[in-house]
């Protein structure tokens, strides 16, 4: 028996259908978004004819895909920031406080992450609504009537609405998350603090955030990733860009050239714009998050 | 906690419950009253003096009815049960086999293919669904059939496909972790390299194949743009809904529209309840999310 051979089957077997599947539905599209970004590509006629960087330049001139970036970029950042001083702030009182039903706000924060993201357009259809909105007639209610508004109508705030979706769904997914690093925390260290006569505010700060300082620089990538991705998704079942480009993000932006009107070089210039965007955005916030990693 | 409260620490104590509490309404109230809004009959939605926040005046479930049997919730939710299932099964029996050779047998190659696994977990499929729709259209063109498009094999195969580079980072992770020993006795037994890993390594997996299983079911079930753009007639339960939405919204059935929501979510929200310990501490392990 050759045993040399026989394992080499045995793994070559055990490898060929991961390999052969990742390189067909995962590398083969990647490399026909930037080869396709090269093209001039009709959808009926199905015509091909290579123009270089053309698609690249055109795109420069675009208001549509200049707003949707200014409104991306507005989501990027507004997202990540509302979302980590409030799962932060929350994963630090649920893992330091000391008081009943933590497990159980635990479970609830976490419910809005695995919902779909139709189901989530849903509810906050319910809630938007500007008639019969579980928002507006609360606000009602409370006699705050000056406070109500077209929550998905009103140019000036629709974008703000999404926003909101989006840190309500993502809240839950990185408080757990923090809450993992910070169990990690040694408890000596907290007791030391406090021996010391520290606040519970100044133990936060001062021993609490500097050590899962790290974990949060990690999560940024995760939020410039994934809000892109989110972003797309929410606005494309909720407003589709709607009202007048007020809530367009370059996904949707990308998605309606290339799959709805059937430009695809277009559409697949945008992708390629978007990709190197967030490599360089996760690059820049990495570089300037970096500080002297403290342990324990 | 061994000190004594201070003044302070009850404002402290009151902002925590506040704060907690006014979170944790953000989420049960809108997931609960979609519950209830889905037995309401349509008056209760439509006209003056209607208020949303009025309990049902009685228990319509005939929009569950109407859901299920005029706008083919039923057959929206079979499909999704075929594609989630089948995009489970195959993910597994491919990933598996996969994560074990990378991570216990040393040849050829291997860093490469490390490398190109890894490289996998920075693409995300919303770049890509275009170019693999583009594809599947251009084989539906080349071969002269209808096979490639609205196919719930195919988009099983691809949900799949778009899983493997996490899960085998994630099992093979895990596979690293277990002693040369065990392999070593197998083969000392007579076990050859098929029944060693089939027999002995995969059932010592159970952990982390059960985080992939649940994480997994819930993006399969609830993902919805490759469905969308892949699927016509045989839609999954996410589009299915979205349609329903958008019918039942401009003839307001309101009715109907939370019963198909809530449709969607009661499977989601059973399992979460089963393994809802599992899940957030599983998450910690990949810790990655699309």
């Amino acid at each position: 028996m050759n045993r040399g051979k026989s394992q080499r089957r045995f793994v070559f077997a055990c490898l060929a259908p991961a390999v052969i599947l990742v390189v067909l539905f995962i590398f083969v599209p990647t490399i026909n978004v930037f080869r396709m970004s090269l093209y001039r590509m009709g959808g009926i006629t199905n015509k091909k004819s290579f123009v270089g960087f053309s698609n690249f330049i055109k795109l420069m001139d675009d208001k549509n895909f200049l707003e949707a970036m200014q409104n991306s970029i507005a989501i990027i950042v507004l997202v990540t920031l509302c979302t980590i001083v409030i799962a932060v702030l929350f994963a630090a009182l649920l893992s330091r406080g000391k008081f009943k039903g933590k497990n159980f706000f635990r479970i609830i924060f976490y419910i809005p992450n695995i919902l779909s993201i139709v189901v989530i357009a849903g509810i906050f259809g319910a809630i938007y609504n500007p008639s019969t909105g579980l928002l507006n007639t609360f606000l009602e209610a409370i006699h705050l009537d000056g406070l109500k508004h077209q929550w998905m109508g009103d140019p000036k705030i629709v974008l703000y609405s999404v926003i909101f979706a989006l840190v309500w769904q993502a809240i839950g997914y990185y408080m757990v998350m923090y809450m993992a690093s910070m169990a990690a925390i040694p408890e000596d260290l907290y007791e030391a603090a406090s021996l010391d006569g520290a606040t519970e505010i100044q133990i936060f700060f001062k021993v609490t955030l500097p050590l899962i300082w790290s974990n949060i620089r990690t999560t940024l990538t995760f939020y410039i990733i994934s809000t892109i991705n989110l972003s797309f998704l929410f606005v494309q079942i909720m407003t589709n860009g709607g009202p007048n480009g007020k809530t367009e993000v370059f996904l949707n932006y990308m998605y309606k050239q290339a799959y709805g009107a059937g430009v695809y070089g277009y559409g697949m210039a945008i992708g390629v714009v978007v990709f190197i965007f967030s490599f360089v955005l996760a690059a820049i916030v990495n570089k300037i998050t970096d500080r002297e990693v403290l342990e324990f | 906690m061994n000190k004594k409260h201070k003044p302070s620490s009850i404002i402290y104590k009151v902002f925590i419950y506040v704060a907690l509490i006014a979170l944790a309404i953000s989420i049960i109230v809108p997931v609960a009253w979609v519950f209830m809004a889905s037995v309401k009959t349509n008056s209760e939605f439509i006209g003056a003096g209607t208020n949303p926040w009025a309990l049902p005046k009685e228990f319509h479930y005939q929009n569950f009815i109407t859901a299920f049997r005029d706008a083919q919730m039923g057959e929206f939710f079979l499909n999704s049960v075929i594609v989630t299932a089948v995009a489970l099964i195959l993910l597994l029996i491919i990933a598996l086999p996969a994560s074990y050779a990378i991570s216990r047998f040393d040849f050829k190659g291997r860093k490469f293919l490390n490398a190109m696994f890894m490289a996998g977990l920075f693409i995300n499929i919303n770049y890509i669904v275009v170019p693999i729709f583009l594809m599947l259209s251009g084989a539906n063109k080349a071969l002269h059939v209808e096979f490639f498009l609205d196919n719930r094999f195919i988009l099983s195969l691809i949900y799949a496909s778009s899983a493997l580079p996490f899960t085998i980072y994630l099992l093979s992770g895990y596979f690293k972790t277990l002693p040369k020993g065990f392999e070593e006795a197998a083969y000392i037994d007579g076990c050859g390299h098929f029944k060693t890993m089939t027999k002995i390594m995969i059932p010592m997996a159970k952990p982390s194949i059960l985080t992939v299983i649940m994480f997994q079911f819930l993006a399969f079930w609830n993902e919805y743009i490759i469905a969308y753009t892949l699927m016509d007639d045989h839609g999954t339960l996410a589009m299915g809904l979205k349609n329903l939405m958008a019918v039942e919204r401009t003839a307001t059935n309101y009715g109907i529209m939370y019963a198909g929501l809530v449709i969607v979510m009661i499977p989601v929200l059973v399992l979460y309840i089963c393994v809802q310990k599992q899940l957030t501490q599983g998450m910690t392990l990949g810790g990655l999310k699309g």
